[in-house]
């Protein structure tokens, strides 16, 4: 295309270019700072001095992180959640997008059921009435906490529905002639076909159960059973009172800068590892979702 | 087959909804749901004369407004600029870098954030005093609360929102911008006459389904950032509804709060829902 190359389009080109790179770099610099924190000797990172590359390096943070119990505790309890969590979100959304991805005349009530399960997303109880239920239910300080209230992920049972529906019909018309049932076609035919979404998803729930911690700061009563991010977001709370509320305990707090990132950069670390691994299939997943022909 | 899905909906999403009814009563928890008295609208009324109730709905609507003004604008410049670049693997590096804070929780970047924002070294500060500005106390001072707010939200999904306008700038059709070429329109006439009007029904439909979620400010992000210093200004009905309701035990006036900003919400969401069916013949299945 040689109409593009005019001198003003390759300035614009290189210029282009830059800003990119510097938009992009704006995005993950803040992450590559933490970790040169965590990596720094007390001194120089609590003084604040630590720039893009650790002072005087020292593993002395993780070290100190790793004989945490309470830390590695809340590393355990998001682990067991994001196992029973993750297995229960992904078994819920096959079952109910299967059903709701059938025409209207094979599932009359389709439309009904569709609503009653979107209606959740538009309207809410609320925080109060939520947490009452949870407390009436006995299930205050469990794991099923955390895991039974998100147990239905509306949102990818819509994405899911709509992958289905762009299935070829015509499998799924053979394997009835063979004799099979609903079930033997959605495991059978439509899981295989699925691995894409499959994928999508389990990384949604995966993502949205190690980032939780609401929950885990409301119902959970002993710090024994905090999730990692609610254990972080207890550490965050004393930070921030430190720094803004009282200059006094500013000191003391603040001497455990290097500690703290390097808490905060290992709860990053797995979704740093995964996600770009995993980023072609939510492209399409997102894309899937939100704008449809 | 659906029994097991339904079923969980019934039990954790539509039972809180009969619990709404709490805003009704004069809740008491040692009395429980069903001893506690019945005082219709009393709590409502309450609300309504607080102080604190007009500063927050203020809040949220600002704080919301900004953030959906600026979440809709960066990410459509963003694609035009990223859609200029023709190597793949340079793209496709950025990319990867713009997606990634979009899946950490605020309760990670809320440490990241409270650091680089410090008064003390902050790098923010520090690169403000290569042009001798006086160190600004980011999150302290209630005049800059809300800008630290919907900056660090666009910075947060700037990227992620990015994805439906590159999908929508690779739909449109290669034959258009052969045929600009032949008639001399140069990269810039290309992006005015081909370009922007490709991504205009998809930005269009974005802008509406936006309206739904102006009372959602976004309480993660706040909760992790705000402190007493910044009710002010950065107090929203959610973070408020939290602090009278589980911090203060006012389970009646928190549950009023509450219902009052999920009614006004469906409202939104429907209104909105039905503009974009209208006019983008959008539906969500």
């Amino acid at each position: 295309m040689k109409a593009y190359d005019s001198n003003a389009y390759r300035l614009f080109t290189f210029a282009n270019y830059l800003i990119l790179l510097a938009i992009g770099l704006l995005c993950v610099l803040p992450m590559f700072h933490l970790l040169a924190v965590s990596f720094s000797s007390k001194g120089p990172a609590n003084a604040n001095l630590v720039g893009l590359w650790p002072i005087g390096f020292t593993t002395e943070a993780y070290a100190e992180a790793f004989t945490n119990t309470k830390y590695l505790k809340s590393f355990l309890v998001t682990f067991e959640r994001i196992a029973l969590g993750v297995t229960i979100n992904m078994i819920l959304t096959f079952l109910l997008a299967y059903p709701l991805s059938k025409e209207s005349r094979d599932f009359p009530l389709r439309s009904v059921y569709v609503w009653f399960i979107v209606f959740t997303m538009l309207f809410g109880g609320g925080l109060i009435p939520s947490y009452m239920l949870m407390k009436q239910l006995h299930l205050m300080d469990t794991i099923w906490a955390l895991v039974l209230p998100g147990a239905v992920p509306v949102f990818n049972v819509i994405m899911l529905l709509n992958f289905f529906r762009q299935l070829p019909k015509e499998l799924e018309e053979s394997a009835f002639m063979d004799g099979a049932s609903h079930m033997v076609s959605l495991i059978r035919i439509y899981v295989p076909l699925s691995m894409p979404a499959i994928a999508t998803l389990t990384l949604f729930s995966v993502v949205g159960h190690w980032n939780s911690w609401f929950d885990g700061l409301i119902y959970m009563k002993s710090p024994d059973h905090y999730p990692l991010q609610t254990y972080l977001q207890i550490l965050l709370e004393q930070t921030k009172n430190a720094i803004t509320l009282d200059g006094a305990k500013q000191i003391s707090e603040v001497a455990k800068r290097s500690l703290y990132s390097a808490q905060i950069f290992m709860a990053m670390l797995p979704i740093l590892l995964v996600y770009p691994f995993l980023q072609k299939y939510f492209v399409k997943g997102i894309v899937l979702g939100s704008v449809k022909g | 087959m659906m029994l097991p899905g339904i079923v969980f909906l019934i039990i954790f999403n539509y039972v809180p909804m009969v619990g709404i009814s709490i805003a009704f009563q004069d809740y008491n928890p040692t009395k429980g749901f069903f001893g506690s008295e019945w005082v219709g609208l009393r709590y409502f009324k309450f609300m309504l004369e607080l102080p604190d109730t007009a500063t927050v709905v203020r809040n949220t609507l600002i704080i919301a407004g900004l953030k959906i003004l600026f979440g809709f604008l960066v990410p459509i410049l963003f694609a035009l600029l990223l859609n200029e670049v023709r190597q793949t693997l340079v793209k496709r590096m950025v990319q990867t870098m713009v997606y990634f804070p979009h899946f950490l929780s605020w309760v990670i970047l809320g440490g990241i954030l409270i650091d680089i924002l410090s008064m003390q070294g902050g790098a923010v500060n520090q690169i403000l005093s290569w042009f001798s500005v006086d160190p600004i106390f980011f999150l302290g001072d209630p005049q800059w609360f809300r800008a630290v707010l919907i900056s660090t939200d666009v910075w947060k999904e700037f990227g992620f929102s990015t994805i439906i306008y590159l999908a929508a700038l690779s739909g449109i059709n290669p034959q258009l911008y052969e045929a600009a070429v032949i008639d001399g329109a140069n990269r810039w006439k290309q992006t005015l006459n081909i370009t922007i009007p490709g991504i205009l029904p998809v930005a269009v439909l974005m802008a509406t389904l936006s309206i739904g979620g102006i009372l959602n400010a976004g309480f993660d992000q706040i909760f992790n950032l705000y402190n007493a210093l910044v009710y002010d200004t950065g107090d929203i009905i959610d973070t408020y509804v939290y602090r009278i309701g589980l911090v203060d035990a006012q389970y009646s006036l928190a549950t009023a709060v509450g219902l009052f900003k999920s009614v006004v919400s469906l409202i939104l969401i429907s209104v909105s829902y039905a503009l974009a069916y209208r006019f983008a013949n959008y539906r969500i299945f």
